[in-house]
């Protein structure tokens, strides 16, 4: 186990750079989730973890080693691949220990760590079988087992969970990080779903455009988004623009041109860049547009009234597409018995601690 | 109505493709001293005949060296450009492709005067060892195509993640990658081996003197007279082409079944 640090890394592919600038330092033991869309650079920061890419610039260190001129096979990763990459002409057997017969394990040995292995993944007595004689889940199981029984000092996993259907997804992805916790592995997992992300890491890496956008616990990212990009790509959000009227003991008062005065709650770290008079843009998650009163005032609370436009009916909860004055907005909530209904006029409750302005 | 006369004419074709092969197939089995028609009674004497040729049983030794050495050649050859065509990016990588395909393209009779010629400014003489080459170049774009088409449905992550267990490159290829791509390696070999101990154009250019294989052999025979131990020989000839393969193809079926 070590702790992995990127010291501004820098890739490109001739003229096309894919990751820019990259300072990220991956805890000892943690589960860090690299997150953003499709072209990120995702990947490919996880492949110049793992050696298969280069960095144009910048140093990689795991556990305080530089490792950029070591090659792949010798620097002790384990790494899970979205399609499990299990080898078709080996057995599940032969699969597993195929890192150990590097490593100068005994065969003694090596067959006792596979069972260790598969238990762990809570596949036992499969050694005998070929890879296309089990299911998908079976054998994304099996590559993880195959990756950590090598006692890789970090595990490396490139949307492992992705080509899954959804219920087991679901499963899989508790169990993945359950097994992370027992084994304690460093892990750096890359995903573009973000309820994955929430749901698993420790720390999220959200990414756009090759850049690092913010690195956090989940709950800083998705309460406390450092941009719009972050705020829109976990979960829904309404961006507004307004003006700064006034600051008042880490509560700020912006002037919003269709909806009039909102408050937001400043964290400490937040009070410095928010100044008087200064155009900002606001984030508020549409979760937290409380429809008809459902919650108990709070101070600084903003209360407009909106129309339902539409409605996303889904269960338990249910999408409002709201219009207030010339501004559109978007609120999920509960449903009591039966939603809002399209053209019905609804109260919104808006609190100042759930307006966050994003950096400018 | 419409579909007997596609019937029909699909017969027709299928006769005209196979009738010349089955002429040759039946007259190895005539009796007759003449070969034609019509059959005069069973007898083996052709193929005893052949046997006791030394000429024709030579020209065999040399037409199965040949054919393994070019399969060998050309097979190994075929994957190490296939992998660096399919696997690494390099600068002229599209012509060096193009330029591998191109003894199909070209008309075999210049490409054999070519070799010559070059030997010529060379100054070495015609050998066995021209021969080989001369069958591993005709023999080589087949094999690419063949292990490139493989080698593409070949996911990068097997390679990759044997790599990331510790297995240094050559470990992983000798591992993963020649094991999965066996079946068109294989395959590859086959047709060079076919190619090579079809082919008799090129042959003709570059044999040594006095040296044969089966093609100009019988090029040569027929010259004198149309003697049935040809056919004879013709029959041969069809049963390994054809053979060859067909049985390669059935053991390598079953070997997959075996696995299962």
């Amino acid at each position: 186990m070590a702790q992995v640090e990127l010291v501004g890394i820098r890739k490109a592919f001739g003229p096309v750079v894919a990751v820019e600038d990259a300072n990220i330092t991956f805890e000892e033991g943690s589960f860090t989730t690299l997150l953003g869309p499709s072209g990120c650079g995702k990947t490919t920061l996880l492949r110049m973890i793992a050696g298969l890419e280069s960095p144009t610039t910048g140093d990689i260190l795991v556990g305080g080693r530089r490792v950029n001129d070591i090659p792949i096979h010798k620097r002790n990763l384990g790494l899970v691949f979205q399609n499990y990459a299990l080898f078709p002409h080996k057995t599940i057997g032969e699969n597993i220990a195929f890192g150990l017969k590097y490593r100068g394990v005994p065969k003694e040995d090596a067959r006792k760590k596979v069972t260790e292995a598969l238990n762990i993944v809570r596949l036992p007595g499969v050694e005998e079988r070929f890879p296309t004689q089990l299911s998908g889940g079976q054998q994304q199981r099996i590559a993880l087992a195959r990756a950590i029984v090598i006692e890789p000092d970090v595990l490396l996993l490139d949307e492992p969970l992705s080509a899954l259907d959804a219920n087991l997804r679901e499963e899989m992805r508790v169990e993945l990080k359950a097994i992370q916790n027992r084994i304690g592995v460093t892990s750096i997992f890359v995903t573009h779903d973000q309820s994955e992300a929430l749901a698993m890491s420790d720390r999220i890496v959200v990414m756009s455009a090759g850049r690092v956008e913010q690195i956090g616990t989940p709950e800083l990212v998705y309460n406390r988004p450092a941009s719009e990009f972050v705020t829109t790509f976990l979960g829904n959000a309404n961006i507004l623009s307004g003006t700064v009227k006034a600051l008042n003991d880490g509560i700020a008062e912006l002037e919003v041109p269709a909806l009039g005065s909102l408050y937001a709650m400043l964290e400490a770290s937040e009070r410095q860049q928010v100044k008087s008079g200064a155009p900002v843009k606001l984030s508020i998650k549409a979760e937290k547009l409380a429809l008809e009163d459902q919650r108990t005032a709070e101070e600084h609370d903003t209360v407009l009234t909106a129309q339902v436009r539409d409605v996303d009916y889904q269960g338990q909860v249910a999408r409002y597409f709201l219009q207030a004055g010339n501004q559109a907005l978007q609120a999920i909530n509960q449903i009591d018995e039966r939603p809002h209904t399209v053209g019905a006029d609804v109260s919104v409750r808006i609190r100042a601690r759930d307006c966050v302005i994003l950096p400018a | 109505m419409g579909w007997n006369l596609i019937r029909l004419y699909a017969v027709a074709v299928y006769i005209f493709m196979f009738a010349p092969v089955a002429v040759v197939l039946l007259l190895a089995f005539n009796s007759s001293q003449f070969g034609g028609f019509p059959i005069e009674g069973f007898s083996l004497q052709w193929f005893e005949k052949l046997y006791e040729n030394e000429a024709i049983v030579r020209a065999f030794k040399t037409s199965f060296v040949l054919g393994i050495g070019t399969a060998i050649l050309a097979t190994t050859i075929g994957i190490l450009a296939s992998l660096a065509l399919v696997r690494y990016r390099f600068p002229g990588k599209a012509w060096i492709t193009t330029f591998l395909i191109s003894p199909v393209l070209v008309p075999e009779t210049v490409l054999a005067v070519g070799l010559l010629l070059f030997l010529r400014w060379l100054s070495m003489p015609r050998s066995f060892a021209l021969l080989l080459i001369g069958h591993t170049i005709i023999a080589l774009p087949f094999v690419v195509l063949v292990v490139q088409a493989r080698l593409v449905g070949i996911r990068k992550d097997y390679e990759e993640a044997a790599l990331s267990l510790g297995a240094n490159p050559l470990q992983t290829f000798f591992q993963i990658t020649l094991p999965l791509l066996m079946p068109a390696v294989f395959a590859g070999a086959l047709f060079a081996f076919t190619i090579s101990f079809d082919n008799i154009t090129a042959t003709i250019f570059w044999r040594p003197a006095g040296s044969e294989t089966v093609p100009t052999q019988i090029f040569g025979m027929l010259r004198n007279s149309v003697s049935p131990e040809i056919n004879a020989l013709g029959f041969v000839m069809i049963v390994i082409t054809v053979g060859v393969p067909l049985m390669a193809g059935g053991l390598a079926r079953y070997f997959t079944r075996k696995k299962r």
